[in-house]
């Protein structure tokens, strides 16, 4: 494991610096907005890499309710923190960059809200995780991400309705789109670091979870087996 | 199916009973909602137009604090009594319980609104410009809205170790969209600016999206060790 978290460690160092310098010297600057449209390298990717594993969370819980593997637990817990993570990254550049371009941090927007109510979600469902206790933990974080997931849409649909200020979609959203290919090429490089460098946190988190998970499992077991006196058989034997 | 409308009936039955004895949940909602109206009406000292503007939101909001006195106690008594344990190896299905206890809480609540509504229009010398009985629809739909997700997330947070805390935590944030559109709502009936339309049919569309998740899933919150 150690071997390929460097392997991989280093993939996503090298194209986080190439990423870099693609976003702050290579991409042209912005005609209107200046320099500081260079955030957007980093605000879309962080927001994409978000909204995935939000969406790794939502497909690993209902995998957990459906077959109760711990594994489908520990994934829904280690994307959950790292979707939260990439989305507070997208709340904090957010406004740094609306604040010089808008005259104003924040708006009630619909991409806006609808970014802050899905991390305010996916808080909940930390804070659920972390104040229940035992053998329900799963099921109970499990189905509050299923009403969180499906809540999304419902969330986008009446603040659209709303008010919107959020800048149209970019690429491919329709006419009078469209980015410079040298933006397009640093934007998409950055999104690869980005889905590198959280792959991996998702990893060694994951792992970490699983870790404890077995611990816990393996004390149960003992407990169980010296109430009933019986000699321990070995822990792993469990998955 | 018989089965279903009798535990339904019973439960219901039993909880109005208990209710209507005690009266615990309604006194401490009302006594709730009073102190928000007043405290708001402080804080914000409106002026008769403002207060039309500000209206919809203020009484939702006071609805959505006071509704979670009434939730927070839905399934305590129940655990108390290891009732939810015997619920468990019963063969009666666990939905007509769900549905018995948000019908439950609906009626708590709605009659919490229907009590309150006349304090409203005294306080904030409101006079709806739109028409009124959207009100009633809007208040039926956005009540229902909170009680079923609320009883649901009751049941979820009765298990966690801060219970009364963990509640609004888990509910409030999937439940933006629907006070958004109550708040809305009746802020267009109240002023007549814009049609409502939009955002009850949002509210019903919200309501039938939960009360479908809740169903197929209260069974697993329920046994879920």
């Amino acid at each position: 494991m150690r071997t390929k978290l460097t392997i991989f460690g280093l993939i996503a160092f090298a194209l986080l610096s190439y990423g870099l310098y693609q976003a702050m010297i290579v991409a042209p600057t912005e005609a209107t907005m200046g320099n500081v449209q260079r955030i957007f390298y980093y605000h879309v990717p962080s927001a994409w890499t978000a909204f995935l594993m939000f969406f790794a969370n939502f497909l690993a819980s209902a995998w957990y309710l459906i077959k109760r593997g711990p594994r489908a637990d520990a994934f829904a817990l280690a994307s959950a923190e790292v979707g939260v993570v990439f989305c507070t990254v997208v709340l904090i550049t957010g406004p740094l960059w609306a604040r010089p371009v808008w005259g104003i941090w924040w708006t009630w927007d619909a991409r806006l809200t609808t970014t802050l109510i899905l991390w305010l979600i996916y808080v909940s469902y930390l804070i659920l995780r972390r104040y229940s206790s035992g053998g329900q933990t799963p099921v109970l974080a499990a189905t509050l991400a299923i009403f969180g997931f499906i809540d999304v849409p419902i969330v986008y649909l009446s603040i659209r309705y709303f008010r919107t200020q959020h800048p149209q979609p970019v690429i491919a959203g329709g006419q009078g789109s469209g980015i410079d290919p040298l933006m397009l090429k640093a934007l998409l490089i950055n999104w690869l670091a980005f889905l590198v460098f959280g792959a991996i946190v998702l990893w060694v988190r994951y792992k970490l979870e699983r870790a404890r998970q077995q611990v816990e499992e393996a004390h149960a077991l003992r407990e169980e087996q010296q109430y009933e006196e019986k000699p321990l058989i070995n822990a792993r034997a469990i998955r | 199916m018989s089965s279903l409308a009798a535990v339904f009936k019973s439960t219901l039955a039993k909880d109005l009973r208990m209710e209507w004895r005690s009266k615990d949940a309604i006194n401490s909602m009302l006594f709730f909602a009073l102190l928000v109206v007043v405290i708001f009406s402080f804080s914000f000292d409106p002026t008769a137009e403002e207060s039309r503007q500000i209206a919809g939101g203020l009484i939702w909001v006071a609805f959505l604090f006071a509704a979670v006195v009434a939730l927070n106690q839905t399934w305590a008594r129940e655990l108390r009594n290891q009732v939810l344990d015997a619920y468990r190896i019963s063969p009666a299905p666990a939905n007509s319980l769900f549905l018995a206890k948000t019908v439950g809480n609906f009626i708590f609540v709605g009659v919490l609104e229907l009590l309150m509504a006349p304090l409203f229009v005294m306080f904030y010398n409101l006079r709806p410009i739109g028409p009124v009985w959207e009100l009633a629809v809007v208040g039926a739909l956005g009540t229902w809205a909170l009680v079923v997700n609320g009883t649901f997330f009751a049941a979820m947070s009765i298990r966690t170790r801060s219970r009364e805390v963990m509640l609004p935590l888990i509910l409030f944030p999937v439940s933006i969209p629907a006070l958004l559109a109550m708040v809305e709502a009746t802020t267009a009936i109240l002023t007549g600016d814009s049609s409502p339309v939009f955002w009850m049919n949002l509210l019903a569309v919200y309501d039938l999206v939960f009360t479908t998740a809740c169903l197929l899933l209260f069974e697993t919150i329920l046994n879920a060790e």
